[in-house]
């Protein structure tokens, strides 16, 4: 992390968002804000308020509820020139935006063989825990994952947020680029003040262990380590690892750990099958099976089309820092 | 009981072995541990022992047959057990006549023969060490191959007594590698074209150590990208060493002395050094080698083989002398046992005798490099305060696996031997 400045402040997520978009804003005109309710509203979030008055309304552009036209028009933006930063107001919504992103955003650079590149950022709130219910709580990084030139980033923490964010409006190329609304408040931690970078790509070993390694994102992270640390407790030493970046992934990191504690637990919120934690442990049976002392293990949600309103429902699909701390348990003592 | 005998595994790489010589026959008791066949692998013979004591009921495969590793070769009727009381399963596999093996054995249909209690040749295992044995994880079966430890004996500390891999690392100490028996004399060569009797035009048959040997160049040729590098040493001090203590040391061992075990020592002093040469290429990463074993290559009339001095770098140079002295007499006696071969970290071959000025030699697989021993001769050397000398010098060649090393470190380490070489002698003790 290249930190300008030893001072910081305390934020929480929310607040780390809306101070990086402000200083993007502030230092470059190229900075364009896109999306639905980021005018007046100031974003549902109350990320972006007071934005339009400050910036105009030809840098920070309401649109319809048309999802498909927000990215498509920052598409082009982006390709002549500009700096968009595109938003969808819950991650629910990025379907009808598909075919921009994944059929033009990513391809971009390789269709026009360099000439033109798509430097765009897509931010969306993701995941559950919040009541959301069906359409206000979904995790889409599977969707993507798969797609070549689109880089995917998570952050969990206030700090990574700001550096990851930079990073991303910098990056030449498309970044989907996601945030938990349920850490939104919840999270709060130190920002370095000043601008700051943190590398796409790189995860972070939140708690060093040696007798199981856990990747996580997201909000997960948060509960793997309130559970590795109740483990510790109880003499039991697990490794948390934050992946930061999906797309891509670091894989030395994970390599690094699953060599050293022979044993790899995958926990994320988004649905088993075809997931995040699927990808994870292809990679490690192929580059370190003869370093796994037990059978790679996932804790993800249930593969149900969605997650219910109801508080059981809801309590059902998502895991817990209980559950997690068993899972713990069980490949620790395996 | 019955106990059927399988061709066993002489090594990681074996897959057929062939049958030498019975030196059991049929009806002949056998104890426990006793040689009662000779197999012929690879490059070496072995006799291997019985697992039970008692009589031996049949012989399976001929003299001179060769079969895959797990084949039935004989059954052994347990000492106390009459053959009636035999299992059906395995009475089932009791199909060739008993009468002399050799002349109405005919070879056999390993994989349509009915199995036995599925203990196969060696002794039956205990329940509770055959789960164990199942449960091993991948991490588990590389540390004990690595570490040289039986599973079966290590106590599991893991859910349901299932061995971990630190149980096996915690047992590494204790488990001593498993000797291979003395071998004896070859089988006598027939009539056909060999390497002693090449026919003008006329194809040389494949021998099994002929084979391995092609298979393991190409191998090595076609995985580890080499690169080649020399350099002159001066020898003149230590060949003087070892002029003045050769008959002494020729009289006390009954080995010749030679230079090798001087450049050996040299060898295994820069691999401290320079302990990347000591590693090997592997898809998890740059494996460094716990142990140095030094390979040194042996030219036989019909075959190349390449004994390993185990730990070398515990053994001073008269103990290097008299290690590579044995094994090269065992070498040229066909002696080898399969252990002598294995686990090479690193290879010297001296390869100068017959007059070679330079070679690039091929990396024996699985290992980062190999340096050579040219011809010693003597030379007019300019020396650094430009005054004239006659030296005895002597060219090393190295060839490294590209991929674990670059030559960098491959020129600090050539730089490193050609340096400790030539502080050595001419004064000093063996």
């Amino acid at each position: 992390m290249a930190v300008s400045s030893t001072t910081s402040t305390v934020m929480n997520n929310v607040e780390a968002v809306r101070a990086t978009l402000y200083e993007a804003m502030k230092n470059d005109d190229r900075t364009v804000i896109i999306g639905e309710d980021v005018g007046p509203r100031g974003n549902v979030f109350l990320i972006t308020k007071d934005f339009i008055s400050e910036f105009g309304a030809e840098r920070v552009i309401d649109t319809p509820i048309a999802e498909a036209s927000i990215v498509g028009i920052a598409v082009g933006m982006a390709m002549e020139g500009l700096r968009p930063i595109a938003e969808i107001q819950f991650a629910d919504f990025i379907y009808p935006a598909f075919n921009q992103i994944v059929g033009e955003a990513a391809k971009t650079r390789y269709r026009s063989n360099g000439e033109y590149t798509c430097p765009l950022v897509i931010r969306t709130p993701y995941g559950g825990g919040v009541r959301g219910a069906l359409s206000h709580s979904v995790c889409i990084e599977a969707l993507f994952y798969h797609v070549p030139g689109l880089k995917i980033v998570a952050p969990s923490f206030p700090a990574d947020v700001k550096g990851l964010l930079n990073t991303s409006i910098d990056d030449p190329d498309p970044v989907l680029f996601l945030e938990h609304k349920k850490t939104y408040r919840l999270i709060k931690g130190e920002v370095p003040d000043g601008h700051y970078t943190i590398p796409i790509g790189k995860a972070n070993v939140l708690k060093a262990g040696t007798q199981l390694t856990v990747v996580s994102y997201g909000l997960y992270v948060h509960w793997a380590l309130e559970a590795a640390q109740q483990l510790e407790s109880e003499g039991l030493s697990v490794e948390v690892i934050d992946l930061r970046s999906i797309r891509p992934m670091d894989k030395t990191t994970i390599l690094a750990s699953v060599e050293k504690t022979r044993k790899l637990l995958i926990v994320h919120e988004d649905n088993k099958f075809g997931g995040i934690g699927a990808e994870i442990s292809a990679m490690v049976a192929e580059e370190a099976l003869f370093h796994l002392d037990a059978p790679i293990r996932r804790l993800c949600a249930p593969d149900v089309p969605a997650m219910g309103y109801a508080l059981p429902l809801e309590e059902e699909y998502m895991s817990s820092p209980a559950e997690m701390a068993e899972a713990m348990r069980e490949m620790v003592k395996f | 009981m019955a106990t059927t005998i399988t061709m066993p595994q002489l090594g990681e790489t074996v897959t057929e072995g062939t049958v030498a010589q019975w030196l059991k026959k049929i009806g002949d008791s056998v104890e426990k541990y006793e040689a009662f066949v000779e197999v012929s692998t690879d490059k070496v013979n072995a006799e291997v022992p019985s697992p039970v004591t008692g009589t031996i009921a049949e012989v399976l495969v001929k003299e001179g047959e060769t079969v895959a590793t797990g084949t039935p070769i004989a059954v052994i009727n347990e000492a106390g057990a009459p053959a009636v009381s035999t299992p059906p399963a395995a009475e089932a596999q009791v199909t060739a006549p008993a009468t002399p093996a050799p002349s109405t054995v005919a070879p056999a249909p390993p994989a349509q023969t009915p199995s036995s209690n599925g203990s196969g040749g060696t002794a039956p295992l205990a329940a509770d060490a055959e789960t164990a044995l199942r449960a091993a994880s991948p991490a588990v079966r590389r540390l004990a191959r690595e570490h040289h430890v039986d599973i079966r004996a290590v106590k599991g500390t893991g859910a349901n007594g299932r061995v971990t891999a630190q149980d096996v690392l915690g047992a590494k100490q204790s488990a001593p590698a498993a000797a291979a028996s003395a071998p004896a004399s070859r089988p006598p060569v027939s009539g056909v074209p060999s390497y002693g009797q090449p026919i003008p035009g006329m194809t040389i048959p494949l021998t099994q150590a002929r084979r391995i040997i092609a298979e393991r160049m190409v191998e090595s040729k076609h995985s580890a990208p080499h690169a080649w590098s020399m350099v002159q040493i001066d020898v003149t001090n230590v060949w003087k060493w070892r002029t003045r203590e050769k008959d002494r040391f020729e009289r006390e061992t009954g080995y010749k002395l030679t230079l090798l075990p001087f450049f050996i020592r040299a060898v295994i002093e820069s691999i401290a050094a320079f302990p990347l040469m000591n590693a090997k290429f592997t898809p998890e990463g740059i494996y460094v080698n716990a142990d140095v074993n030094i390979g040194v290559a042996i030219g036989l009339p019909t075959n190349l083989v390449v004994p390993v001095i185990k730990k070398a770098d515990q053994l001073s140079i008269r103990g290097l002398a008299i290690a590579a002295g044995e094994l090269i007499d065992r070498a040229r006696k066909n002696k080898l046992g399969v252990d002598d071969l294995a686990g090479g970290t690193f290879t010297v071959n001296n390869n100068g005798a017959n007059g070679s000025w330079a070679s690039a030699p091929i990396i024996n697989a699985g290992q980062a490099g190999i340096v050579t021993m040219e011809a010693v001769v003597k030379q007019v050397v300019v020396r650094d305060d430009d005054s004239i000398a006659i030296r005895s010098m002597m060219n090393s060649c190295l060839s490294l696996d590209h991929r674990v090393v670059d030559g960098y470190v491959a020129s600090g380490f050539l730089a490193d031997l050609r340096r400790r070489l030539e502080a050595m002698g001419p004064d000093g003790s063996l």
